[in-house]
């Protein structure tokens, strides 16, 4: 699992050439040119037709099951709801855009690292870095000041989270440790840590009722405030703002920093931009450091603006870490195309869970449908030859309309 | 033969040697914790730290003969062992025989076993240089489809057969993604993961609703074996253990034979290493690499088969596999892209989780840490302290045929 090295001997001059001998990043910024928006919109079209015709298959009808999974994502908010629908569309859409929120954040995390060519597989355990230490600040302090309490937290949290990732680009710089195996088993280590923390007789456990292994509540000073829907019952808390906050500086950094530039140039070729005097090393260890506190930031918004607390059931069920993969995949590793395939993703995730009322399918049927189509999305992004084949025949098929 | 080999030949120099005592000085660091469990049970801690420190010394000692990684390692062996000793001794006698008995033993077969076969896939796979992190899904394929075929079918071999055929396919998907469509090969297994955890919870809540998988499935034998079952402690050890425990074994030395000893096994190391030579020379590159991922998703499915149907008694839960998959990747890295080493590594999990589950009984904090280990230990052999893990030089990046 070497990092995959251009071959000095083979120069891609065209785009055809790039494709075929080029690296990842060379690929990505292929399609980065090519394609525009056609191809993500191509690759989910897609994912959903063969995702509609496992649900045909199995003999529910699709177009009822993709309706009611609209419905429950709360979009029918934007037209006209029905009146059956009117009162709980509102409330469907604040938990979509809930789940926006977190998966922004962790897609974004994903996509900083692809910026400079590295690939953060660790974005759950970088959450959940997050969660832990957000609840630990949130629980602490009764007597504190709501805004510097929650600023503590969300800074504490964010920078353990870059801290946990930063181990993984300070072993990539120093001793060449794939990234992809170190934020594996630090994924899997956070987990494990995580359960202990808030498990029987863990540190961070509730100790008002020892039996249940469920962290404590997070302190209303910490708590952040809800700006549509109910405290009490999830509302869409200010987090939503700090993540569009973070799509902004995110753009900001990688289009109008110096830090940017040298990251880009990194992922673009480290070789290159070792000649042009840029340290590589010290860019692996920052690059990775942002990525995961953009992660950390996401459990932190998530523990103060409407999780409160964490048990150890639901440790394993959470996949908004994994799903930012998908997210930042889609979105091309760009700002805007991360906050549109974060909200396609939440709506996905809402509306197949807990938002779906539905005579067609069953909820527990279509959260693995979610599944399934997250995995097409996935499996059809990263095979950028398919699409380009299917591009580069569109073309030629232009180009014969043209002659004749 | 080397610099401190004043005397040639012998028993006695070679035994000088300082790897050789550096191997003795981790030995004697194993015997410090060794004296204080069940059978031997010595209650003093000064045997403990009698070996212990005579492991550091010979650790020390080697480290300064030019052995300084096996030093290091003697060394380190000798200050766990003083402290693990330590601890053994003060916990009590009949805790202590609840701990370690030979339930600990079959337990480290038991939970190695799917560790073996996915890891061993892994080495296949990645062997011929196509990485694989979809070995969890393709576990968890083998999970569910063994258990469905075993059930529909009422016999459990061909739910095994049901259950390659699935993880088969799941390998082709990732196989004609990753050396056709030459996509990045770790976006191809993330997918795959998605998709497998998709596949089989949609039909596993189509099927049986989530919970009815009828009672009775036919599930994989255990293996009596006749005359040592009924040994008191060999008996209880290995005398009872599943039928694919054995497998394993045989898997071990069955890949270990076919990939350094035949001439197919080097035409699989060699698309692993420089695909380009190996075209040249007239190997079917792809071919080799199709072959070896779907062999891949043969092998973690029938793991994923043994969790379901045959130490899990035919059942299936949803997400059933929790990451063993990445746990065999794991155990291949560590075990150095190596069957082998895979198969010492995979043992070496299975026993820290089977002694986790033990020492739930005590300690639920413990227990639970102890789940860590292995990853904890695969990032700190990656990292490089204990000894460089050298992946193929070509694993994860496509061929392009000229």
């Amino acid at each position: 699992m070497t990092e995959p090295t251009p071959e000095p001997n083979l120069p891609p001059v065209t785009p055809e050439a790039a494709a075929e001998t080029g690296t990842l990043i060379s690929r990505i910024s292929l399609r980065q040119r090519s394609g525009g928006i056609v191809i993500p919109i191509f690759t989910v079209v897609l994912a959903f037709l063969i995702g509609g015709v496992v649900v045909a298959a199995t003999g529910h009808n699709p177009f009822t099951a993709y309706h009611d999974i609209f419905d429950g994502a709360g979009l029918n908010w934007f037209g006209h709801p029905t009146t059956n629908t009117i009162d709980t569309a509102p409330y469907n859409l604040t938990q979509t855009l809930l789940l926006t929120t977190t998966l922004i954040l962790t897609g974004l995390a994903v996509a900083f690292a692809f910026r400079c060519g590295m690939f953060n597989i660790g974005g759950q355990g970088q959450y959940f870095v997050g969660i832990f230490v957000a609840n630990w600040i949130g629980t602490s302090w009764a007597g504190m000041a709501p805004l510097p309490h929650v600023l503590i937290a969300i800074v504490a949290a964010t920078l353990a989270g870059a801290f946990w990732a930063g181990i993984a680009g300070f072993l990539k710089a120093t001793v060449g440790a794939h990234e992809v195996i170190t934020t594996i088993m630090l994924n899997w280590i956070a987990i494990w840590i995580g359960t202990w923390l808030v498990g029987d007789g863990g540190p961070l456990q509730n100790n008002a009722n020892t039996s249940l292994p469920i962290s404590n509540d997070v302190k209303p000073s910490a708590q952040l405030p809800v700006f549509w829907g109910d405290q009490g019952l999830q509302g869409l808390h200010i987090g939503f703002f700090i993540a569009i906050a973070a799509l902004v500086v995110f753009w900001v950094i990688l289009n109008r920093t110096t830090l940017g530039y040298e990251v880009k140039a990194v992922g673009y070729n480290p070789e290159a931009a070792a000649y042009a005097g840029i340290n590589v090393k010290k860019n692996l260890i920052r690059a990775m450091a942002i990525s995961g506190a953009f992660a950390g930031l996401a459990g932190a918004l998530d523990m103060l603006g409407y999780l409160y607390r964490i048990g150890v059931s639901d440790i394993p069920v959470s996949q908004v870490g994994f799903l930012g993969i998908a997210v930042a995949l889609l979105g091309r590793n760009t700002a805007v195309g991360v906050g549109l395939a974060a909200f396609l993703f939440g709506a996905l995730l809402f509306g197949t869970t807990h938002g779906l009322q539905s005579g067609a399918i069953d909820p527990n049927l279509a959260g693995y449908l979610t599944y399934i189509i997250q995995g097409l999305i996935v499996l059809f992004v990263g095979a950028d030859l398919l699409i380009l084949y299917l591009w580069n025949s569109r073309r030629k098929l232009r180009r014969k309309e043209a002659t004749a | 033969v080397t610099a401190y080999g004043r005397v040639e030949g012998g028993l006695w120099p070679a035994f000088y040697r300082p790897k050789t005592l550096g191997i003795v000085g981790i030995l004697l660091g194993v015997l410090a914790v060794f004296v204080v469990i069940p059978p031997i049970t010595a209650r003093s801690i000064v045997w403990p730290i009698l070996i212990g420190i005579l492991a550091i010394a010979v650790g020390i000692w080697t480290s300064s003969r030019g052995e300084r990684r096996l030093g290091l390692g003697a060394t380190a062996a000798g200050v766990f062992g003083i402290a693990l000793g330590i601890l053994v001794t003060h916990s009590g006698e009949a805790n202590l025989n609840n701990v370690f008995n030979a339930g600990l033993i079959s337990g480290t077969f038991v939970f190695s076993t799917p560790l073996v076969f996915a890891g061993i896939g892994g080495v296949f796979s990645e062997r011929s240089g196509v990485v694989n992190i979809g070995l969890e899904g393709m576990m968890l394929m083998g999970a569910f489809w063994s258990v469905y075929g075993a059930d529909k079918t009422g016999s459990w071999a061909l739910g095994l057969v049901i259950a390659g055929f699935a993880g088969g396919m799941m390998a082709l998907v990732h196989a004609y993604f990753s050396i056709h469509l030459r996509a990045d090969q770790i976006v191809s297994g993330v997918a795959i993961n998605f998709l497998a955890l998709g596949i089989t919870g949609y039909f596993f809540f189509q099927l049986y609703h989530g919970q009815d998988i009828p009672a009775g499935v036919a599930t994989i034998p255990d293996v009596k074996l006749p005359w040592i079952s009924n040994l008191h402690f060999l008996g209880q050890a290995i005398g009872d253990l599943n039928l694919m425990v054995w497998l394993s074994f045989l898997l071990v030395f069955v890949s270990w034979l076919v990939i350094f000893r035949t001439s197919f096994g080097l035409r699989i190391r060699a698309c692993g290493e420089h695909p380009r030579a190996a075209d040249t020379v007239g190997i079917n590159v792809y071919g080799v690499r199709y072959f070896c991922v779907i062999l891949s998703g043969v092998l973690a499915a029938l793991g994923g088969a043994y969790l379901s149907d045959g130490f899990g008694g035919g059942l299936f839960t949803d997400n059933m596999t929790e990451g063993r998959g990445f746990i065999a990747l794991a155990a291949m890295i560590f075990g150095n892209w190596r069957p082998l080493g895979t198969f010492y590594a995979a043992l070496l999990f299975g026993f820290s989780t089977k002694l986790g589950l033990l020492l739930q009984t005590y300690s639920q904090s413990a227990s639970t840490l102890f789940q860590a280990l292995p990853y904890v230990l695969t990032l700190v052999a990656v990292a490089g302290v204990i000894g460089r893990t050298v992946p193929p030089a070509a694993d994860g990046k496509p061929y392009v045929k000229q």
